[in-house]
């Protein structure tokens, strides 16, 4: 399973509801369903990746996050991941604050714009950064909502969502302490667990 | 003498019928007191009989959906393109049976079969059967056939109404569900256009309220115009305009408004005469009911998450991008439904330009996506 997969694994409690947005092959449902009893859906809409979850029978579900999630009623799900998305979608915030409709805690993984070497793509070369990890460039990208990690925090302020566990980790997914000392520069990829004013524990 | 048959086709196939003695209890308050299914079968049942699949058909669709019954036999069955060794339905691991519902005119009894009680065909006199009605019917040559439970029910359009209703009336006998290109009931306008092709068939002349086999005639122009509009509901505004565009048959304007000029005229009529030739009248008026009054729902206020509450099969729920008579959104309708049911359920919508015919051309993600839902049933 994918690195980051691992660590969002740790974060599901056994046996819960599970909804993916952008479940990609279903990697991660296949494994919760097969190593914790977890339930769930998973969204996609790239055919080739829903293929991928038909065959190993995950429930997936062609829908496109920038449609919402107003198919699904509120709090129907423990936990609603959604890794590597929210810089693709049109309406990052409208999409967060669904997923904090729907349930009751949210994982959220995506790059972090000011990692370093971002920062230093930009201000050395005064272009868009483009990378092994992010290859695109500015003109066909998915990535229409790039944000820092500082920005996602102040969103997260903005709308009362309490992030509740947060790790910065390099593109392969490995914690470090220079990464847990200054997150907001070392940090290639952020993972938070976040609930809404409604799930305040 | 052996005859050479596509090496991925389940190749000759022969009908079968039973009788059944049985009265069956209708929806609509009257019984049949004995009846007669024709069925085809393709595969073979294993020995703990866990490998049956259910195929359903549509308005005008009949048992025989894959083979041929001779080798002079033109075209092969309607679902040839899923059901055979090695295709969607895999002929080779799955018991497949197909039949004509009741109230149709391939064999099963319905309007043109003959009445007992009056001696002369039942015509209009045959009961309005609904999909409730033909699921029990089905349940029957299930237990004939020695089949406790379904590995999967499948069906498109009024098919996986059909497949849907055994989820719903037999939970225990059906792993799988799979409803392609369908509803969970029928929207105004579907009813609308059915109306306009029962309206067709009602007033032709030669309809005779429904006796026209005892006059010896049959409502051909009725007939004609019911599919003619049934068939521009199954095809896309881009399939039409690909296929016909504004293309005439001739150079010259005729200025003559009986004519056929255009090629899509030519082509709808050649439908339309052809269908008035082999189907019948009084079946396709049951058909469109059962469509209309199929609403399962409606027993439960309407509300789809309670009706699919004891349902046990998995879903597999397919829809076609440009399918206009059963749209993406009615069949979202289902799956969002299996989703608040909390039912295991997968939903895909293909993109293809076919409209509601989608479904029975071998479009590849589609075909894709169907044999892997079907490779995954275990048994």
């Amino acid at each position: 399973m994918r690195a980051d997969l691992d660590i969002i694994q740790e974060w599901i409690p056994a046996g819960s509801r599970v909804l993916d947005l952008g479940c990609g092959d279903g990697d991660l449902l296949y494994w919760l369903r097969e190593n914790k009893q977890v339930t769930g859906y998973g969204l996609e809409i790239d055919p080739k990746q829903i293929a991928n979850c038909v065959d190993k029978g995950i429930n997936v579900i062609e829908q496109d996050l920038d449609q919402g999630l107003g198919n699904f009623a509120s709090n129907s799900f423990d936990v609603v991941v959604m890794t590597q998305s929210l810089q693709a979608l049109r309406y990052p915030d409208k999409v967060l604050r669904e997923m904090l409709r729907v349930g009751r805690t949210c994982i959220i993984t995506f790059p972090n714009f000011a990692h370093w070497r971002c920062r230093w793509y930009l201000a050395t070369k005064g272009r868009m950064p483009v990378s092994e990890f992010l290859p695109y460039t500015w003109y066909n990208t998915p990535n229409i909502h790039f944000c820092t990690f500082r920005d996602f925090e102040a969103l997260c302020r903005e709308m009362q969502v309490s992030v509740r566990d947060h790790l910065a980790v390099d593109h392969q997914h490995r914690d470090s302490l220079i990464s847990r000392l200054w997150p907001n520069l070392m940090g290639e990829i952020g993972i938070y667990r976040v609930s809404g004013p409604a799930h305040a524990e | 003498m052996p005859t050479a048959y596509p090496e991925d086709s389940v190749g000759l196939v022969t009908p079968q019928q039973l009788h059944f003695s049985e009265p069956l209890e209708l929806a609509c308050g009257r019984s049949l007191a004995d009846y007669t299914l024709v069925y085809e079968t393709y595969g073979t049942l294993n020995a703990d009989r866990s490998n049956a699949v259910l195929v359903c058909h549509a308005l005008s669709g009949h048992h025989h959906a894959a083979g041929y019954h001779s080798a002079e036999d033109r075209k092969p069955g309607w679902w040839d393109s899923c059901i055979g060794p090695g295709k969607a339905v895999d002929t080779r691991k799955f018991f497949v049976v197909s039949l004509n519902n009741l109230g149709g005119c391939n064999g099963s009894t319905g309007p043109a079969s003959h009445n007992p009680q009056t001696g002369q065909p039942f015509g209009a006199d045959f009961p309005v059967v609904t999909v409730e009605d033909w699921v029990h019917s089905q349940a029957r040559l299930a237990d004939a056939l020695g089949i406790a439970q379904w590995a999967a029910v499948i069906g498109g359009s009024l098919g996986g109404m059909q497949a849907m209703q055994w989820a719903i009336s037999y939970p225990e006998r059906i792993r799988h569900c799979m409803a392609i290109a369908s509803a969970p009931a029928l929207s105004a306008q579907n009813i609308a256009f059915n109306e306009v092709a029962r309206q067709a068939i009602l007033t032709d002349p030669q309809y005779h309220d429904g006796h026209f086999i005892a006059k010896g005639v049959i409502p051909k122009r009725g007939l004609m115009l019911a599919r003619m509009v049934g068939h521009i509901t199954y095809l896309s505004d881009d399939s039409m305009g690909e296929k016909f565009g504004h293309r005439r048959k001739n150079e010259q304007l005729n200025f003559d408004v009986h004519s056929v000029e255009f090629q899509v005229e030519s082509y709808l009529r050649y439908q339309g005469q052809e269908f008035s030739e082999r189907f019948d009248a009084n079946t396709y008026l049951l058909m469109t009911k059962a469509l209309d009054y199929f609403d399962p729902a409606g027993k439960y206020d309407g509300d789809l998450t309670r009706t699919l509450a004891d349902v046990q099969a998995d879903f597999c729920v397919i829809s076609f991008t440009t399918d206009w008579r059963f749209s993406p959104a009615r069949s979202r309708e289902i799956a969002d439904a299996l989703i608040a049911a909390q039912k295991n359920v997968c939903y895909l919508e293909i993109d293809a330009p076919q409209g509601h015919d989608a479904f029975l051309i071998p479009i590849p993600r589609y075909i894709q996506a169907f044999s892997s839902y079907m490779n995954r049933i275990t048994f």
